[in-house]
Formats: structure tokens, C-alpha cells, sequence
């Protein structure tokens, strides 16, 4: 049997990643992120990798770039005002296709806010807070079993699309410790060139619109290019040549999305009723529906595991036959604009449960009821 | 046509990528110079079999003189504006075994990047920069830059430039970097020879190389001739064997600018402390 700990999500992920193959983490101290890096900061170097501490987000970001052409699966962590810092570092690796993976530790609100504690304000940051016209897959585990598995599993994904990914959990994950189970995990891998270099181009993709990735130091005097490039990387300032690589930048993540969503559905085979909801909410929003349940209600529950790229197809299979859905979030009403866009021909009701804790069953259980009136 | 057809292959093009050519650099601009300068520098470490070519990278952030790192065939980069050195950092980190040099511009490297430059030099870690300092942002037009001399005019200070230029030599040199040199494009062996030595350093070493730039900062002090600008250089530089560091500041009026090697030791470095190269 697989090694059991106790431990909070944070550190779940360092297990996560290190299973997957992690080899290089750069960062700067933020709450409440900090303890994951402290954790590599110590594991890591044991098992051949190596993590610094940088000046500031922006390096960190930077350095996990170039440790990424190195050849090194790689990553970040970090929190909202972090985030922003590695905003232009984000967009240079989703133009350049360079794979790494940013845990993005959410915390509460715009600014200092609430640095302990946690909403889920930052979704739509985690999609689009770059420049640029890009899509990029973001996972959101809803406990440390899951932290474990989906920090593994976007390290792989990252790899494997060669695309930035980002693994978006929350301080209430943070904070909470639980049994996590250390199942076996896909190692992360780049596809290789299988050409010499003399014939390798580094942006030639094949079917499954992902390039090869030579690394440095291998011999193949690689190009990593930031302004728009053709296949060889250089650069190639013409609408025909900036149209296919930013429709294929956007379509690699897109046509790929089975390699990236589970989306999980609970009670929901004769649901008349769904809730939507996803990361810590959704440790509420289940409790909710068991409740509803022993009271009688057909309500189930709707819970992806990677929000973006938002794939209207997967929400519409899960949601399947319920005819109204709450979408229940701990923030503003952020993923209702999606849900309600792809779900049209449903009643889509958004309930935005701002709570620096968590909202609690109670209050999602009040919502589901005073709609029943 | 013999002759011709010699000179149309460069001596460095095994070097280069000529496919990418032409480079940006406007007619005059002393950052061609630069550049052979550094390439013979590596080449010769090439054939004298002490770096290996596919082991040998080149990072660029944003700029004129970053461009460099485009125009060379071996692994490089052109990444973010300032972001060159964590870059070339990561990578070293996990390729301890090749060789990583950054090359940038004043703006690049000490304006928007000067906060990677300070502590990449703290931290000692294993890299080449080499900063061409033109003295003003080109690429952009002519705009101020933190290392622009007291007085100057660009287009962003019409008026005169009211602030004093950073002493990057100094800076780094306060910081524990392993080598620190001055040259400038008056003087092309003297980029060589440091270029040469320094990739035979380890830890942080770091060339600062002062460029001409006769069509945006020539232009707006009246010197947009480009052996005008390049004679009024070389006027103002002196070579030393080992200058003192207090005699790195420079100005552009009445002041000098002291080439030389500052810094040349042998402290541990960054990959020595974490184990991952042997000291």
C-alpha cells in the first residue's frame, strides 16, 4: 500500500509534483503559500532537484522558464499579489510553449486583503490575467488527496501540452490537514524530437497541435522567441503567420481538454436540481446535497476539476437532465457567466457565498430551499 | 569574383545565423562591434576545446543589444524585458554543465532588470553578463536611461537630464561578483580579452561594454555622426591595468570613462555552495 501522512493540501501538492518528477521550484515567500516551498526547500535537493529563493515573483517566474528549456520539469508557487507580478513571465512561456506549473494559493480579495484566509476570487485571473489572446488549463483539487493528485497530473499536463498550467487551490486547502494517500502518479514528460537537429524546427507541431520539445544543451541551437514566430522561431510579423500560431496556441489547449478535465458528478442520475461548485466550496456544496438528499430533494452536485480551458460539452453531459442549476461560489458570481452561457436552455441560478472561512452547508442548503418557493 | 565571393562569407558566420540577418542595428551603431568582439572571444574558447558549442547558450531580454542573443547559432533565448538573468539563472541551475552568457543593454540590464543584476551578483551564481551601455533606450527612440550622463538630452529629458548615472561597475562590484570589467567599441581587443577571461570565471562575472549610439543618443547631444560620436568616446576613455573602483563613475561632461578589470577573484560560487558543481 501506498505511504499514508496527515498533512494540508500545500504540502500535498510538494508530494505531488516530486512523485511526478519535478525537478527545479523557484519562488518568493507569500502566504499562504509558504510552507509548500519551505517543504521542497527541504525534499527537494534529496532527490536531485533544486529550489532558490529569488527576489521577487518576477524572477521566480523567469527562472522557472529557463529551468524548463533546461530541460527540467518546473515550477512556482504562489499567491493572488504574487500572481500579478508573474503576469508578463506568464504570457513570454505561453508564447514561447514552455512548460511549467504555477500552484496559485488563492487568498481574499483585491490587495493585502486577508492574507490567511481565503475566497475564490482569483478565477478568471487564472484564466485571462496575462496579455495576450491565449487559453490555459487551470486544475482546482477540493481536499489534500486531490491537491496530491492534480499537482501531479498538471505537471503532466504541462509537459504534455507544453502550455503553462496553473493548479489553483485556496488557503482553506491550505490550512486543512487530512489523510492523504501517495497513489502512484504519471511521471511528467515532454514529447522529443525524433528528427536531427539540422531538420528540427522548435514550434513544427504534429496532429495533436503540440511540438516536440528539444531542451538546451542537447544540440539542436534551439530558439526561444518571444515575438510572434514561424515554426522555426523566427520572427514573422504577418497576419498569416501570427493567425496560425495564435489559433493553434489557443486550439492545442482546447482540442486536448480530455488529457485535462474529470469533471465529477455526485446524486446526479435523477438530479432535477444540480449545484455547481468547485474547490473548497465544494466540500460544503456536497454536505449540502447529502443533506438535501435525506430530506428527500433530487439535488446533485456538479464539480469540475479543472475550470479552464471551459468546455461547454463536459458541463452539459454532467449536468445531464436537472433543470435548474445553483452555482454556488465564494466570490461574486465568477463562473456564473460561464455556467449560465453554456447552459442556456436551464434555469441557472448564481449564489455568491462571500465567506473568509468557507460557506457552510447551512447557507447553500437556505439558497437551494428559498428557490423551491 | 573570387574575391567576392571570399568576402561574402564572414569569418564568424559559423557563428551566426544568417538566415536571420539582416540585424536592427542602424548603420554606425557600435554594437556589431561589440558582438565579433564577444564571438571571437568564444570562438577561440571553442577551438581550444575549453567550451563546447552545444553546451554554450545565449539569453536575451528586450532591447537592441539583446537582440545579440537572436543573431548567434547556438541555444537562445529572447525573453522578458529585464528578465534575462533569472532566466540564464534557471537554466544554469539545471544545466550546471553548460555555459550560460547574458547579453543586454544598460537599460535592460540595469534599468528594468537592475534589481536580478544586484543579487545575481549577491548570490555569485555562474553566469556571463555583458551589458552594452549606450546611455540611453534605443530601441524605443532615445528615451532616458538610468546610466544617460548628467545633462544629456533625450527625448524624454528636453530639458537636460536633471538625475546622475548609475555606476553599474560599482554596483555590481559592491555586490561580490567574481569579475568585473569596463570596456568600450574604441577599444574591440580589449572586449575580446575580457570576454575571453571571464568565461573562464567562475561565479558572477559581469562586462560592462560602453556602445555608441550615433542615430538616438548621438542625435540629441549633436553627434548623430557616427565617427563624431565614436571619436568623442574615445576621448573621454582611459584604460587602466587595475583601476580602483572609485574610478568607475563616469560623466559625459569633463568626466572619463576608466576601463580596465575592477574585480577579478575567486570566490565560492553559487553552484559550489548548493553542491551541484565541485569547488
Amino acid at each position: 500500500m501506498a505511504r499514508v501522512e496527515f498533512i494540508n493540501a500545500n504540502l500535498a501538492i510538494a508530494e505531488g509534483v516530486m512523485a511526478a518528477g519535478l525537478r527545479f521550484f523557484a519562488g518568493y515567500p507569500i502566504t499562504p503559500t509558504s510552507d509548500l516551498f519551505e517543504y521542497l526547500a527541504v525534499e527537494l535537493p534529496k532527490r536531485g532537484g533544486v529550489v532558490i529563493q529569488f527576489e521577487d515573483e518576477i524572477a521566480s517566474i523567469n527562472a522557472v522558464i529557463g529551468a524548463s528549456w533546461g530541460g527540467a520539469p518546473a515550477m512556482t508557487a504562489t499567491s493572488g499579489p504574487g500572481f500579478s507580478l508573474m503576469l508578463e513571465g506568464l504570457s513570454f512561456a505561453i508564447m514561447t510553449e514552455t512548460p511549467l506549473l504555477l500552484a496559485y494559493i488563492m487568498r481574499a480579495d483585491p490587495s493585502t486583503g486577508v492574507p490567511t484566509k481565503s475566497t475564490q476570487a482569483d478565477v478568471f485571473q487564472a484564466r485571462y490575467g496575462a496579455h495576450g489572446n491565449y487559453e490555459i488549463p487551470a486544475l482546482v483539487p477540493w481536499s489534500a488527496q486531490e491537491a496530491y493528485e492534480l499537482g501531479a497530473k498538471a505537471l503532466w499536463v504541462a509537459e504534455r501540452l507544453r502550455v503553462p498550467t496553473i493548479l489553483l487551490s485556496d488557503a482553506t486547502l491550505a490550512h486543512t490537514f487530512e489523510r492523504v494517500e501517495f497513489v502512484p502518479v504519471r511521471r511528467a514528460e515532454r514529447k522529443k524530437p525524433r528528427v536531427p537537429p539540422e531538420e528540427y524546427r522548435p514550434y513544427e507541431p504534429e496532429d495533436d497541435l503540440v511540438p516536440p520539445m528539444a531542451s538546451f544543451g542537447e544540440g539542436y541551437n534551439v530558439m526561444v522567441e518571444s515575438l510572434t514566430h514561424d515554426e522555426r522561431g523566427y520572427y514573422a510579423p504577418t497576419n498569416e503567420a501570427h493567425r496560425r500560431l495564435i489559433w493553434r496556441l489557443v486550439e492545442k489547449v482546447r482540442r486536448n481538454w480530455r488529457l485535462i478535465h474529470d469533471t465529477k458528478t455526485y446524486y446526479m442520475d435523477d438530479a432535477e436540481v444540480a449545484i455547481y461548485a468547485y474547490g473548497s466550496t465544494a466540500r460544503a456544496a456536497y454536505a449540502a446535497v447529502k443533506e438535501l438528499r435525506r430530506e428527500g430533494l433530487k439535488v446533485g452536485l456538479v464539480r469540475p476539476t479543472a475550470l479552464w480551458p471551459f468546455i461547454d460539452e463536459d458541463l452539459k453531459r454532467a449536468v445531464g437532465g436537472a433543470r435548474r442549476v445553483f452555482v454556488v461560489e465564494n466570490n461574486i458570481g465568477l463562473m456564473y457567466k460561464e455556467v449560465a452561457r453554456a447552459l442556456r436552455d436551464k434555469e441557472v441560478v448564481s449564489a455568491p457565498l462571500i465567506d473568509l472561512e468557507l460557506p457552510t452547508p447551512d447557507q447553500i442548503i437556505e439558497v437551494v430551499k428559498e428557490w423551491r418557493r | 569574383m573570387e574575391a567576392v565571393r571570399r568576402l561574402r562569407k564572414h569569418p564568424l558566420d559559423g557563428l551566426l545565423r544568417p538566415e536571420r540577418l539582416p540585424h536592427l542595428w542602424c548603420p554606425g551603431c557600435g554594437l556589431g562591434i561589440a558582438l565579433g568582439a564577444i564571438l571571437r572571444a568564444v570562438k577561440r574558447r571553442i577551438e581550444e576545446g575549453y567550451l563546447q558549442r552545444e553546451k554554450t547558450a545565449f539569453i536575451g531580454g528586450i532591447g537592441c543589444s539583446a537582440r545579440a542573443s537572436l543573431y548567434v547559432d547556438f541555444d537562445s533565448a529572447h525573453t522578458v524585458h529585464g528578465r534575462a538573468i533569472p532566466f540564464a539563472t534557471g537554466l544554469k541551475a539545471v544545466r550546471p554543465d553548460m555555459k550560460v552568457i547574458v547579453i543586454g543593454g544598460d537599460g535592460d540590464i540595469a534599468g528594468i532588470g537592475g534589481n536580478h543584476l544586484m543579487h545575481a551578483a549577491r548570490r555569485n551564481i555562474d553566469l556571463l553578463v555583458i551589458m552594452m551601455n549606450n546611455m540611453v533606450y534605443a530601441m524605443t527612440g532615445g528615451q532616458l536611461a538610468p546610466t544617460t550622463p548628467t545633462g544629456l538630452y533625450t527625448t524624454t529629458t528636453p530639458y537636460g537630464n536633471p538625475e546622475r548615472p548609475i555606476n553599474v561597475v560599482k554596483l555590481v562590484a559592491t555586490m561580490g561578483a567574481n569579475y568585473v570589467a569596463r570596456a568600450a567599441v574604441t577599444h574591440p581587443p580589449l572586449i575580446e580579452r575580457y570576454v575571453y577571461k571571464a568565461l573562464g570565471k567562475k561565479g558572477f562575472a559581469f562586462i560592462e561594454v560602453i556602445s555608441t549610439c550615433p542615430e538616438v543618443f548621438g542625435r540629441h547631444i549633436g553627434m548623430r555622426d557616427a565617427v563624431d560620436l565614436l571619436n568623442a568616446l574615445r576621448e573621454r576613455v582611459v584604460v587602466k591595468q587595475r583601476p580602483h573602483i572609485d574610478e568607475s563613475y563616469y560623466e559625459w561632461e569633463g568626466g572619463k570613462f576608466v576601463l580596465g578589470e575592477y574585480v577579478d577573484k575567486d570566490d565560492p560560487s553559487y553552484l559550489e555552495r548548493i553542491g551541484v558543481i565541485k569547488g
